[in-house]
């Protein structure tokens, strides 16, 4: 295609001024739904890096209290309350969501569907800028009087919404209207995927020719425009609390901060499968096309998201079960929450019957897609711990919740951020990525996580509280012993962050000398890999015909073992 | 955007369509948070003044808004059938009507400011009637705001028949805004008093 761009200057951080498009509506005010997406991906990369360099500082202020951080400095109590609390915002809110949803979904619905652009190209542009907006804010917060929040990422009030108790007023504020803003935005791209995935699909595509990842983003963008309304009612009732004098969660004068308790995790436990399906999807493309064969049991699979997206909006206060909530209702939460590990555990043995049998490339993608699957186990298991109320009373708020949670949210956000980029890399770019590099990377990232988060478990069990500054306050937190399981985590994230530079150098090179990406590298059957690589402005010269699913791999009787959606026969 | 369209299987209808769809969902999300957070602090607040001894029956204003859904129906099936003329007329009576709820609503809330001392942070009664009622009239006023840009672009002839669809999500908007104005109306001024 005669406007198909050299790889290197698809880097929106590029300025290569040589086509008809001028730098700023090329690569700032894009209304194309594969720059939106690479910014999207950008932006939410880049917020990933300050996240982890929040982790960094205070994992090293746990394992050595006091200590002068590199790059950092001391960690005051604020600081770690700031840090902490950020951290946990950037990661899910900031990451999470832009790279997973909003990255993969702009970039694959279109070219999956087999359509030039998304139904609302420039809402999708504002998305992105109000997106953008919302993490200037956040990351502002960190320069106002009193500095950035520290009252956890969760918000309770009254930490949120008294001053005297967080001592950030303004950066309280600033928490709330960041989180406001990025929602709306993410409302925006949400709509523009449904409709997109509605409306625009090639000739010939039925509903159940749709690939599954595009299904998953449908239905998690669903959940999303169900859960996030009140949350955003939620924070304008915070916002009002705290510049306002308004009395939404202030007990004293008869309001409940129990209220902001639901509203959050009414929205809260969706929100795990908002960022969770896109990720599935994501390993539900990989699979088939490393293992050579057809995805198993593909409506069955469709059926049960459906009936998890339902689910999920029934199991929110079993974050709730030490907050004072009827001992009766906790027992309604556990069964619900008790239910939902049946629809995530029939997905693992989907892939896992998927991979039965096949013909198994281990390439990079495949393994960052097996390594989800192992790695969410864990954490769906410990999740049947603490969604059971009488263990969680035990649990609550103890560094088990911690590494439970994080062996759900590094699965998703980071092991299937990685799947993804790997697996469509040749497509954004143009370029194929060392695979050696890719796999040093891979277990370079994979061995250390699970260093980090095993032992938290233990430390959990102990007893660890979440939350606290400096353990050698309380002796009985401060035995040698988790000391030294302290010192040893906090290696482990070193080693692990050290080893992400692996995979940066490995973009850099591979965008400069990496080998020439064909149409489908692959032998992939969707219909992006019908297109060239990296895809030209409009998509397709000529808009694609679907004629069968997307899974036809190892057909019998035919020569080659696998079947592009658009081949009529 | 695209001109495709899937001739294979189950389409809800024009982008547009969907689009509006998808925001009012979102939207009774929204509401209904406010609606549960009043119905949840009815009498809890701690200090006066109550409901019952400040609010009336809103009769006037909810007679303009619910005829004004009559109006703007009236006016759609008049842009369909090419019938400009009256377009207009009828879609200025629902912008009128529309303005008028808002000229009520704020006569209602100078009462409670001026004579009742009702502000936001009064208590808590305050705090919900205020956000719920407000947040509607915002709405209100988005709904006119749209209604009235529409409005002028037809008195430059810039609206005939071909746009009715589109014309129409402005009109689902409205329903919706009336509907919700129903809900208001139950929660704080039948149950809340």
């Amino acid at each position: 295609m005669a406007e198909a761009v050299p790889a290197g200057s698809q880097d929106p951080h590029g300025g290569h001024g040589h086509h008809e498009q001028s730098f700023w509506s090329k690569y700032v005010f894009s209304t194309d739904h594969k720059m939106i997406a690479m910014q999207y991906m950008f932006t939410g990369m880049a917020m990933g890096m300050i996240g982890a360099f929040m982790a960094y500082a205070f994992r090293m202020q746990l394992a050595f209290p006091g200590m002068e951080v590199p790059l950092y400095g001391l960690v005051s109590p604020a600081n770690y309350n700031s840090l902490v609390t950020n951290h946990g915002t950037i990661m899910i809110f900031w990451v999470a969501m832009p790279v997973l949803l909003a990255g993969f979904g702009n970039f694959l619905i279109p070219l999956m569907i087999g359509c030039d652009d998304m139904v609302f190209p420039r809402i999708n542009r504002l998305s992105y800028q109000i997106f953008l907006l919302s993490a200037i804010v956040l990351l502002a917060s960190f320069f106002v009087p009193g500095g950035a929040f520290g009252g956890a990422w969760t918000a309770y009030p009254p930490l949120s919404s008294e001053a005297q108790y967080s001592l950030t007023p303004m950066g309280s504020s600033f928490w709330v209207v960041a989180v406001a803003l990025e929602f709306v935005a993410f409302l925006m791209g949400g709509i523009n995927f449904v409709t997109t995935a509605m409306n625009s699909r090639a000739p010939g595509m039925k509903m159940y020719d749709i690939p599954i990842v595009v299904w998953m983003i449908v239905i998690a963008s669903i959940l999303f425009m169900a859960s996030v309304g009140p949350l955003i009612a939620g924070a304008i009732m915070l916002f009002f609390d705290q510049n306002l004098g308004t009395a939404f969660y202030d007990p004293s004068r008869g309001g409940d901060p129990i209220l902001w308790q639901h509203l959050f995790w009414f929205f809260g436990h969706p929100e795990v499968y908002v960022v969770l399906l896109p990720a599935l999807g994501v390993t539900a493309e990989i699979i088939p096309v490393f293992a050579r064969k057809k995805f198993f049991a593909y409506k069955t699979v469709l059926y049960t998201v459906f009936a998890t997206g339902v689910l999920s909006f029934t199991v929110w206060a079993h974050h709730q079960f030490i907050a004072g909530i009827d001992p009766r209702m906790a027992n309604i939460f556990t069964v619900t929450t008790l239910l939902i590990s049946v629809p995530i555990a029939e997905m693992c043995f989907v892939y896992i019957a998927t991979l039965w049998g096949g013909s198994i490339t281990l390439s990079t993608p495949m393994l960052w897609a097996l390594a989800f699957v192992a790695e969410f186990l864990i954490g769906g298991v410990t999740g049947i711990f603490l969604g059971a109320s009488g263990a969680d009373i035990y649990m609550h708020d103890t560094y088990f919740v911690l590494a439970h949670f994080h062996y759900t949210f590094y699965p998703i956000a980071i092991v299937g951020t990685f799947a993804g980029f790997t697996f469509w890399f040749p497509k954004m770019f143009g370029r194929m990525m060392d695979d050696r590099l890719g796999k040093i990377h891979f277990w370079g990232s994979i061995i250390p996580f699970n260093c980090i988060f095993i032992p938290l478990f233990v430390l959990g069990m102990a007893g660890q509280h979440r939350r606290i500054f400096d353990f050698n306050a309380y002796p009985d937190l401060a035995l040698p012993w988790m000391q030294h399981t302290r010192e040893f985590v906090t290696i482990a994230l070193l080693v692990m962050l050290a080893f992400q530079l692996v995979f940066f150098y490995n973009v850099w090179k591979s965008l400069r000398k990496g080998e020439k990406a064909s149409k489908n590298p692959w032998k992939s059957n969707t219909l992006e890999w019908t297109t060239e690589s990296p895809p030209g402005h409009g998509n397709w010269a000529e808009l694609p015909t679907v004629y069968r699913g997307p899974y036809e791999y190892s057909v019998p009787d035919r020569e080659e073992d696998y079947w592009p959606q658009n081949q009529p026969s | 955007m695209s001109a495709t369209a899937a001739t294979g299987g189950f389409v809800p209808g024009d982008r547009g369509r969907v689009g509006m769809a998808c925001l009012i969902f979102t939207e009774s999300a929204f509401f209904s948070i406010f609606l549960v957070a009043y119905l949840f602090y009815i009498g809890k607040s701690a200090t006066g003044p109550q409901p019952a001894q400040v609010l009336d029956l809103p009769v006037l204003a909810t007679v303009c808004l619910l005829s004004s859904s009559g109006t703007i129906a009236v006016a759609l099936k008049s842009l369909g059938s090419g019938h400009i003329a009256r377009f207009l007329v009828a879609w200025g009576l629902t912008i009128a009507l529309g303005v008028a709820f808002l000229g009520f609503t704020a006569q209602e809330w100078q009462r409670l400011i001026t004579v009742d001392g009702l502000t936001l942070r009064t208590n808590l009664f305050g705090t919900t009637f205020y956000s719920l009622v407000g947040f509607h009239a915002a709405h209100v006023l988005l709904g006119v705001l749209m209604m009235t840009s529409v409005a002028l672009l037809a008195l430059t002839g810039r609206v005939n028949s071909e746009h009715a669809p589109r014309v129409e999500l402005v009109g689902w908007y409205w329903h919706f805004v009336d509907a919700v104005w129903l809900a208001v109306l139950t929660v704080v001024y039948v149950l809340g008093r």
